[in-house]
C-alpha cells in the first residue's frame, strides 16, 4: 500500500513547528500504524534526516504511551483503539493522513508528535490513591465487593492515561481522565474514607495544571480507546458537589 | 570467588521468619538521611519505592517512560498467584512452592521459592486494600482461575488486564509518596552506568532523554528493577523500550549475571507476519482454561479448521500430558508446538502456527460467558489478525516473553556488589529454568513490598550516609565521560545500515541458535557471528541527530550496542550448560523419544558469569543448588 503523510515536525518545545509531507510506499496491510512510521523513519535516517519522534512502548494498547491526531481524530478513525493497534488494512490505499500531536496548554510539545503529559501525574499525585501502608492491609476477604461494583470500578480503572480525551476536547479538559480515577475508587468500599478529599483535590489540581473545564461536549468519550463513558463524569460532578458542601481541601497526609 | 547466597539455616518454614528477626534496622530518625536510588518503576520498582518512602528513606526513582505508570508490567494480562486456598481445592504454601520449583525444573533456590510462596497471600491483601478491582463472584468474594503447571485454581485476576491494575495500584502509592516529597521522580531518564567505588555501589549515571544531559546521582544503595532482556531477540512480546542496558552495565562493573540463557518462550502469542513487524503480541495463557490446542493429524492439511473432522485432529497437549492437558507448563507447551510445526503440521499463512480452539467451551458455556472472560483479548486478536476467535479457532505460536536469567542476587536480593540490589524480572532468583504463569507479578511484588524493604536496612545500617560520594567525584566524572564518548561514537559512525537492521539480524540469529532448541554447533556458529556483527555495527550503523536533544534513534542504538555485547554471554551460558532443563533444550541431551534429559550430577547449580573485559571470555562462577526439602525428580505432567 502507498500513503501520503503530512506530519507535524517541531524541533523542540520553544521552536515553531510545521507540516512536512512524506510519501511512504510499499507498506504491508498487516503492519500497524506505528510500524508504518518505523518504516518511514528507517528511510529518513538512511537519507541522513532526523527520525520523527513519537512516544510508544508496549504497542499492545495498554501502556498509554502512544497517541496523536490522525486526520483530526485522536488515535485515528478506529473506535476504541489506540493508534498502535490500528493496522494499515484499516486504511485505504492511497490515503493522505494528517498526523499531529495532541494540542493542549497542559501538554506542551517536546518534539514532533511527543507531548509532555506529566500534568496527568500531577492530578494523580493530588489524590488518586488509597493511603494504605504496605503491610497493614487486612485479609483480602474481609472486604467484600459486590460483583457489579467491582465490574463498574474496573470499567473506570481501564483508563490508560494516554491523553486522547484532552487532545480531543475543545476545552482541553482532563475531566474524563480525572473522572475515571475518581470513579474507580469511589465505586469500591476501600475508597470510601478518602472519597471526598480525593475528588476535591484532584479537581483542584486539574484546574491548577492548566486543563480547561468540561462542557459535556462528549468528544472525549468518542475517542477514548478504552471506552470510558461520560457517566463517570456525572459521578465525579455529583461527588464534587457533595464534597464541596461538607469539606474543605486539606493538605495531603502521610500514611 | 565463593558466592555466598546467605541462605538461613533451619527448616524451610522458619528461614524467612528467623532471618527477619536478625536483620539490622535503621532507626526512624535516621532513615531520611539515607538515599536509595531505584531504577525502573514497574511492579517491583514502584512497590519498593513506595514502601521505602513510607518507611522514611529518601527515595529517588528513575524510569525511561514519560510516567512511571507505563512500565511493561502494565501489559501482564492473566493474573497473579497466591496460595489462599479460597477454592478449597487443596492449595497450600508448600504446594505453590513445590509447583514453582518443579515448574522451574529444579534450577532455582529452595529457600527463595518457599519465601515467595509464603508472601503470596499478603500481596493479594495489599492489592485489595489499594483498590485493585479483582474479579469477584456475585457474593462479593474474590474469583480465581487456573494457570499452567498447577492443578489448583489460585490465580487472581482483573479481566485480562491484571498487570495494568496492579501497576496502577503500586503507581498510585508512588504518586502519594511523590506528593509528600518522600520520593523524587525522574521520568524520561535512562541509566547509562553504575558507579562502583571501593567495591560498593555508589550511584548511577543517567541521561535525560529530553535534553540529552548526562548527570550523576550518588546514593547509599542502588536498586535495579529494570525488567528482563527479552528484546535481545528483536521480536518479543516485551515493550519496545525494554532493554538490558542497566543490568549489562552493572555486569560490566562487576555484578555477576546468572543463567542468561534461560529465556522463556510463551506458547500462546499471535504468530509473526512479515518483515516489517516490530513486535509480537501475547494472548494470555488464561485462554488455555477454555481453549483446546490442536493441529491437523496429516501433514500439509490445507483445509479450513471447520472442515477438519474431530478424528483428523491432534489435540497434542491432551495426548502428551493427560494430567495437565492444555494447562501444561509453558516450556513444554511451546516446544510441543514447535515439534508439530517442524513435522509440517503447522497452520496459518507461514505454517508456524497451531489452533487454540474455544468451540467446545462456547458450546458448553455459551458465547456470552466466553466473551465476558476473554473479551478484551478477542478484540486485540481481531484488530491484529482480522479474525474473530468466537467464529474460528485462533492461530497462535510461541514467542519470547520473559527472562528467568538476570543479575545474580543472594537471599537478601543483593548482588555480589555490596549496595547493589536487584529485584523483579531483572534478577534471576525464583523461577529457575522456567517460570510458571501468574508468578512474575507475584515475584515482583514480593521483592518490592515484602523482601527488599527489610533486607536493604541490614545493609544501610552498616554504612554511613556521611560517606556518600559527591556527584563530582572522579568516579562519577569518568563514568559520565565514558557515556558521553560512547554516544558520540555512535553518532560519528555515519554508516549505511539502520539500528533496527542490526537488531533484527541479531534477533534472528539468537532465535535460530539460542531459542526453543539449541545445539553445540549452532551455538558455536552464533559465538563466531556475534562479535563480527558487533564489529559491523560499530562500522556501519547510521544514527542521525544530536546527543543533546530528544533522540530516539540514538537511544535505540545505545541499547542495541549493549544487546550485541550481552548476546554473547547468553550463548556462552547455553553452550556451557550441557543438559536440557526447562526452557533450555539442548538437542544433544534428549531421550530417543525426544524428552529433555536433565543432569543433576553436573549442572545443579546457578551459573553466575563475571565480565572479564572486552574480547575476553566471561568467567563462570557456580553456586551449587542444594535441595533439603524436595528431591529433584523428573518433571512429569502426564
Amino acid at each position: 500500500m502507498n500513503f501520503t503523510l503530512r506530519i507535524w515536525r517541531q524541533a523542540a518545545s520553544d521552536t515553531r513547528g510545521g507540516f512536512v509531507t512524506y510519501a511512504v510506499e510499499g507498506v504491508s496491510p498487516d503492519i500497524s500504524f506505528l510500524e508504518m512510521l518505523d518504516l518511514l523513519n528507517d528511510r529518513l535516517v538512511l537519507r541522513g534526516e532526523d527520525a520523527i519522534a513519537f512516544d510508544h512502548d508496549c504497542r499492545e494498547g495498554i501502556c498509554g504511551s502512544c497517541g496523536f491526531m490522525v486526520n483530526g481524530t485522536a488515535h485515528g478513525p478506529l473506535r476504541r483503539t489506540t493508534v498502535c493497534q490500528s493496522y494499515m488494512r484499516h486504511f485505504r490505499d492511497g490515503d493522505t493522513l494528517v498526523i499531529e500531536p495532541f494540542r493542549s496548554k497542559a501538554f506542551p510539545v517536546i518534539k514532533d508528535l511527543v507531548v509532555d503529559r506529566s500534568s496527568f501525574d500531577g492530578i494523580m499525585q493530588a489524590g488518586g490513591y488509597i493511603s494504605v501502608r504496605t503491610g497493614s492491609a487486612p485479609e483480602a476477604h474481609s472486604i467484600l465487593v459486590p460483583k457489579l461494583a467491582a465490574d463498574r470500578a474496573m470499567d473506570a480503572a481501564a483508563c490508560i492515561g494516554c491523553g486522547a480525551c484532552v487532545g480531543a476536547c475543545p476545552n482541553a479538559s482532563a475531566m474524563l481522565f480525572t473522572a475515571a480515577k475518581v470513579s474507580h475508587l469511589a465505586l469500591l468500599p476501600q475508597g470510601q474514607p478518602e472519597r471526598r478529599q480525593r475528588v476535591l483535590r484532584m479537581v483542584a489540581a486539574m484546574e491548577k495544571l492548566g486543563f480547561g473545564a468540561c462542557s459535556n461536549h462528549g468528544e472525549c468519550e468518542a475517542v477514548c480507546p478504552k471506552g470510558i463513558g461520560l457517566e463517570f463524569i456525572a459521578l465525579l460532578n455529583r461527588d464534587y458537589v457533595r464534597a464541596g458542601v461538607t469539606e474543605r481541601v486539606r493538605p495531603i497526609e502521610s500514611v | 570467588m565463593e558466592l555466598d547466597a546467605r541462605i538461613p539455616s533451619g527448616p524451610i518454614e522458619q528461614k524467612w521468619v528467623a532471618r527477619r528477626s536478625e536483620l539490622r534496622l535503621v532507626s526512624p530518625g535516621n532513615k531520611r538521611k539515607y538515599r536509595v536510588i531505584i531504577v525502573g518503576t514497574g511492579l517491583a520498582g514502584s512497590s519498593a519505592a513506595a514502601t521505602l518512602a513510607q518507611l522514611g528513606y529518601d527515595v529517588h526513582a528513575f524510569c525511561y517512560n514519560d510516567s512511571p505508570r507505563r512500565a511493561h508490567s502494565i501489559a501482564a494480562q492473566g493474573g497473579i498467584n497466591a496460595a489462599k486456598n479460597y477454592q478449597n481445592d487443596g492449595d497450600t504454601v508448600f504446594r505453590l512452592f513445590h509447583d514453582t520449583i518443579k515448574g522451574g525444573d529444579f534450577r532455582s533456590r529452595e529457600a527463595n521459592v518457599y519465601r515467595l510462596a509464603e508472601l503470596s497471600m499478603a500481596i493479594i491483601d495489599q492489592c485489595v486494600a489499594l483498590g485493585v478491582p479483582f474479579a469477584r463472584e456475585y457474593s462479593g468474594y474474590l474469583a480465581n482461575r487456573s494457570f499452567g503447571g498447577a492443578q489448583v485454581s489460585r490465580t487472581f485476576y482483573a479481566h485480562g488486564q491484571t498487570g495494568q491494575q496492579l501497576l496502577l495500584a503500586t503507581y498510585s502509592s508512588l504518586c502519594h509518596q511523590a506528593a509528600l516529597g518522600q520520593v523524587k521522580l525522574y521520568p524520561r531518564r535512562e541509566m547509562l552506568d553504575l558507579v562502583v567505588v571501593e567495591g560498593r555501589a555508589r550511584g548511577i549515571v543517567v541521561r535525560d532523554m529530553v535534553g540529552g544531559e548526562i548527570t550523576s546521582h550518588p546514593a547509599d544503595a542502588v536498586v535495579l528493577a529494570t525488567g528482563g532482556y527479552g528484546n535481545v531477540f528483536f521480536l518479543s512480546t516485551n515493550s519496545k523500550g525494554g532493554n538490558v542496558t542497566a543490568t549489562w552495565r552493572a555486569c560490566r562493573r562487576g555484578a555477576f549475571f546468572a543463567n542468561p540463557c534461560f529465556t522463556q518462550v510463551h506458547p500462546t502469542c499471535i504468530p509473526a507476519a512479515g518483515d516489517q513487524q516490530s513486535k509480537l503480541t501475547l494472548m494470555s495463557e488464561s485462554l488455555r482454561n477454555d481453549g483446546r490446542i490442536w493441529v491437523p493429524l496429516k501433514k500439509g492439511d490445507t483445509r479450513r479448521p471447520s472442515e477438519i473432522p474431530e478424528a483428523e485432529r491432534d489435540y497434542y497437549l491432551e495426548r502428551k500430558f493427560p494430567a495437565y492437558a492444555n494447562l501444561a507448563p509453558r516450556d513444554l507447551s511451546s516446544r510441543a508446538a514447535k515439534e508439530v510445526c517442524d513435522e509440517g503440521r503447522g497452520v496459518g499463512p507461514s505454517g508456524r502456527g497451531v489452533y487454540l480452539d474455544l468451540a467446545d467451551a462456547i458450546r458448553r458455556l455459551g458465547v456470552d460467558v466466553i466473551r465476558e472472560r476473554y473479551g478484551n483479548l478477542f478484540e486485540m486478536y481481531e484488530r491484529i489478525t482480522g479474525a474473530d476467535p468466537c467464529r474460528e479457532p485462533m492461530c497462535i505460536y510461541p514467542a519470547v516473553h520473559y527472562t528467568m536469567g538476570g543479575l545474580w542476587v543472594d537471599y537478601h536480593l543483593m548482588s555480589n556488589v555490596p549496595g547493589l540490589y536487584v529485584i523483579g524480572e531483572a534478577n534471576f532468583s525464583d523461577h529457575g529454568a522456567n517460570r510458571l504463569g501468574a508468578s512474575a507479578m507475584m515475584q515482583a511484588l514480593a521483592d518490592g513490598y515484602f523482601i527488599l524493604p527489610y533486607t536493604i536496612s541490614d545493609y544501610l545500617a552498616r554504612v554511613s550516609p556521611a560517606d556518600r560520594l559527591p556527584a563530582d567525584h572522579a568516579a562519577f566524572r569518568d563514568a559520565e565521560n565514558e557515556a558521553r564518548a560512547r554516544l558520540q561514537r555512535l553518532l560519528a559512525v555515519n554508516g549505511r545500515r539502520t539500528v533496527d537492521a542490526f537488531h533484527r539480524e541479531l534477533g534472528k540469529l539468537l532465535w535460530d541458535q539460542c531459542g526453543m532448541s539449541r545445539n553445540a554447533r549452532g551455538l558455536r556458529a552464533a559465538l563466531d557471528r556475534i562479535p563480527a556483527l558487533r564489529e559491523e555495527f560499530w562500522q556501519d550503523v547510521r544514527v542521525t541527530g544530536r546527543s543533546d536533544d530528544f533522540n530516539q534513534t540514538l537511544e535505540k542504538a545505545a541499547r542495541v550496542a549493549d544487546f550485541l555485547e550481552f548476546a554473547e554471554l547468553m550463548v556462552y551460558d547455553a553452550l556451557m550448560r550441557e543438559e536440557s532443563c526447562g526452557v533450555h533444550f539442548r538437542e544433544e541431551h534428549q531421550t530417543a523419544e525426544g524428552e529433555a534429559v536433565r543432569d543433576d550430577e553436573h549442572f545443579a547449580y546457578v551459573a553466575a558469569w563475571e565480565f572479564a573485559g572486552e574480547d575476553r571470555p566471561p568467567v563462570l562462577h557456580r553456586e551449587p543448588l542444594t535441595f533439603e526439602t524436595v528431591q529433584p525428580s523428573k518433571r512429569s505432567y502426564t
